[in-house]
């Protein structure tokens, strides 16, 4: 972990939950709640990156748009640099969107095909510094392509023209050109090729460690999420399973579905893939408008009881950098 | 390696791919060589454009209507590329089957996934509806499907992605193929759920000495499941041997450079090792080896000719002008 401490930003029961309406509902009918983020607490600290792993349906993008307040919150509130963002107007909110950037999934789809890559990249410094003259803003521009790795000469063309990897920088340049003290990454190089992965992930890493920024680094692929991160949050079902270091994660995970999840990543060794032991999880992932009683994995959890069905897990803390919301840890550890 | 030998279920032989595109002809897949003997797998691994899916395409005989095959593959003996329609139906499904990428837009919305089960079985094996229906539900269960009898009755959106994938692989299993081509099967599926489903087609090739041909990205997958690997890049062959050669004594720039990429869960390095610049367009392909503009190791005689694919030691080919140990001059 990295030694600085300085808390950037502070998730306190954090709750999003969509109501769900059929479309031909009757208007006086209600509609029923999807809990897509139930409670997650968390803190950012600066020049860390904390990795978000977890399936589908879990929860993670919708904690990440919920961080930068780009979802409506229901309960609880996100504290930046000690102000809570939630108590913020439209207005207030947007200024501090200069320190809050973000990167998207859909490489080409988060451009807009109308405009040039220097335009894409220069519209954050026309929206929040307008004083600057063109020669200004043009010199920024070149200076972050550069630093993300894009000719100069591509600076006139569109994003159709581009590769995927490509298209990522031209994303990560725009986020970056205000010099942002967070970046929230929604699965950056999911959509990727490995080989063009490979270069991403490097380039997040050195811009990191230039520019001192902290990332919330959102992926469904654990092995990525290893490489990048300092912390990693788990996510089950809109809930936070386990939270610690990277290093206490992958080595000591103590929650069943952590260890499920680990078992079940491909490693590309064929003697380690095919003698090691899977943890299967049974049964699909239940729905979020209607999540489990209790403990909302006790559904798929080899160990889950009675006590499970009724009290629901909260992260405990078992060391100073590890956390799991688990009822019966103790047992499990016993047993084994 | 021997091409006539008799007790090969597929020899695919200078299998070519081109399309015809409005910007000229695109060669998708390239002078392709491969042996199947009955009860392996064979990996196919490549990155996107590389031209693993028109290769299962071209064997399953459903190219695109501007696409233009050369070469042979022989299944049992016979070239299955030049079969007519008629023909190629009466193997589809008995003889080789195929499972598809993406499970949620491979079933027929319209119709209840018994119906699209039994229809199957009716068709190829002439089973009345009561046979089918009984033959369905046991099928169901060889997946692992929970409440088999129950889900006939369930149209496709009912099911949540791993088990739609579930019903596209009973779906080929059917007819108990005797070779099963599966395009990227786990790639829309979570890291839970896809282990689920490689342990079962990893049972189902033991239960029914299936031979499978796994076309996939990921090479933790193939690691897994895999006797021999092949290994492409622009449409062409980089390396083909046995999973133990192709990961632990990769020869290939190329193969060295995606197994060093990949970030391991047993592995803790602070860098990644990268491959620099993009893969060709195939398009424009460059003279020569279409990895030499990536290539740390390229000389002035990558760009002139494409190395052969040559056998270098028992079962091991590669196609670079490098030699294993270094270059020679």
């Amino acid at each position: 972990m990295k030694t600085a401490n300085t808390v950037l930003m502070e998730v306190n029961n954090l709750k999003v939950h969509f109501n769900i309406k059929s479309d031909n509902a009757w208007p006086w009918e209600k509609g029923q709640t999807l809990k897509a983020v139930d409670g997650v607490n968390l803190t950012i600290y600066a020049g860390e990156t904390l990795g978000v792993v977890g399936e589908s349906g879990c929860g993670k993008s919708t904690l990440a748009r919920a961080l930068l307040r780009l979802v409506p919150i229901t309960e609880g509130n996100v504290v930046w640099l000690g102000q809570d963002l939630t108590d913020l107007d439209k207005k207030q909110m947007r200024s501090k969107r200069q320190e809050l950037q973000m990167i998207f999934q859909d490489p080409l789809a988060s451009l807009d095909p109308r405009m040039t890559v220097g335009d894409i990249i220069a519209e954050p410094l026309k929206t929040f510094r307008p004083e600057l003259s063109k020669e200004a803003m043009k010199a920024e521009v070149r200076n972050i392509m550069d630093r993300v790795g894009l000719l100069p000469n591509v600076i006139n063309r569109y994003p159709h023209e581009f590769s995927g990897g490509q298209c990522q920088r031209i994303g990560i340049a725009r986020a970056l050109i205000l010099k942002p003290k967070l970046v929230v990454c929604d699965e950056p190089v999911s959509a990727l090729d490995v080989s063009i992965q490979a270069q991403v992930v490097n380039l997040l890493k050195e811009l990191q460690a230039e520019m001192g920024l902290s990332l919330v680094f959102i992926a469904h692929d654990l092995s990525v999420v290893k490489h990048i991160s300092d912390r990693v949050l788990v996510m089950y079902l809109g809930n936070a399973v386990e939270l610690a270091s990277k290093r206490a994660l992958y080595e000591n995970p103590q929650h069943p579905y952590t260890k499920a999840l680990l078992s079940a990543v491909p490693v590309p060794d064929p003697k380690v893939e095919r003698g090691k032991k899977i943890q299967l999880l049974t049964g699909d992932l239940p729905s979020p408008i209607s999540p489990p009683s209790g403990c909302v994995f006790r559904t798929r959890c080899p160990h889950a009881n009675e006590i499970c069905t009724q009290q629901k897990p909260t992260l405990q803390v078992l060391s100073e950098e590890h956390q799991a919301a688990c009822l019966r840890l103790e047992d499990i550890a016993n047993a084994s | 390696m021997s091409l006539s030998n008799t007790e090969n279920l597929l020899e695919v032989t200078n299998l070519r791919v081109n399309f015809r595109t409005p910007d000229g002809f695109v060669t998708a897949v390239n002078d392709l060589n491969f042996t199947l003997e009955q009860g392996q797998t064979l990996g196919i691994v490549g990155e996107s454009g590389s031209g693993k899916s028109q290769t299962a395409f071209a064997l399953m005989g459903l190219l695109a209507g501007n696409g233009v095959i050369e070469g042979e593959a022989r299944f049992k003996g016979q070239n299955i590329l030049t079969l007519n329609e008629k023909a190629m139906n009466r193997i589809r499904s008995k003889d080789i089957a195929m499972i598809f990428q993406d499970p949620m837009t491979s079933l027929n919305p319209y119709m209840k996934v018994g119906k699209q089960l039994m229809e199957v079985l009716m068709l190829h094996k002439g089973m009345s509806k009561a046979e089918a229906f009984e033959a369905s539900v046991k099928m169901l269960d060889a997946v692992k499907m929970p409440e088999a009898h129950k889900r006939m009755n369930m149209y496709p959106h009912e099911f949540s992605g791993g088990m739609r994938q579930r019903v596209m692989i009973a779906m080929a299993l059917l007819c108990q193929p005797k070779l099963l081509i599966a395009d990227e099967p786990t790639t829309a599926l979570d890291v839970t759920v896809q282990a689920q489903i490689l342990t079962l087609l990893n049972e189902l090739k033991d239960d029914f000495n299936t031979s499978i041909i796994m076309i996939t990205h990921d090479l933790g997958v193939v690691a897994g499941l895999c006797d021999k690997v092949l290994v492409m890049y622009a449409g062409q062959t980089m390396e083909y041997g046995t999973a133990e050669d192709v990961f632990y004594r990769p020869t290939h720039p190329y193969t060295q450079g995606l197994l060093n990429a990949i970030p391991r869960l047993d592995a803790d390095d602070e860098k990644l090792s990268t491959i620099p610049g993009n893969p060709p367009n195939l398009l424009q392909m460059p003279s020569g080896c279409p990895f030499q503009a990536r290539c740390e190791f390229a000389k002035d005689r990558c760009g002139e000719s494409m190395p052969e694919l040559k056998e270098f030691a028992p079962g091991q080919l590669r196609a670079c002008h490098k030699s294993v140990d270094g270059w020679v001059a």
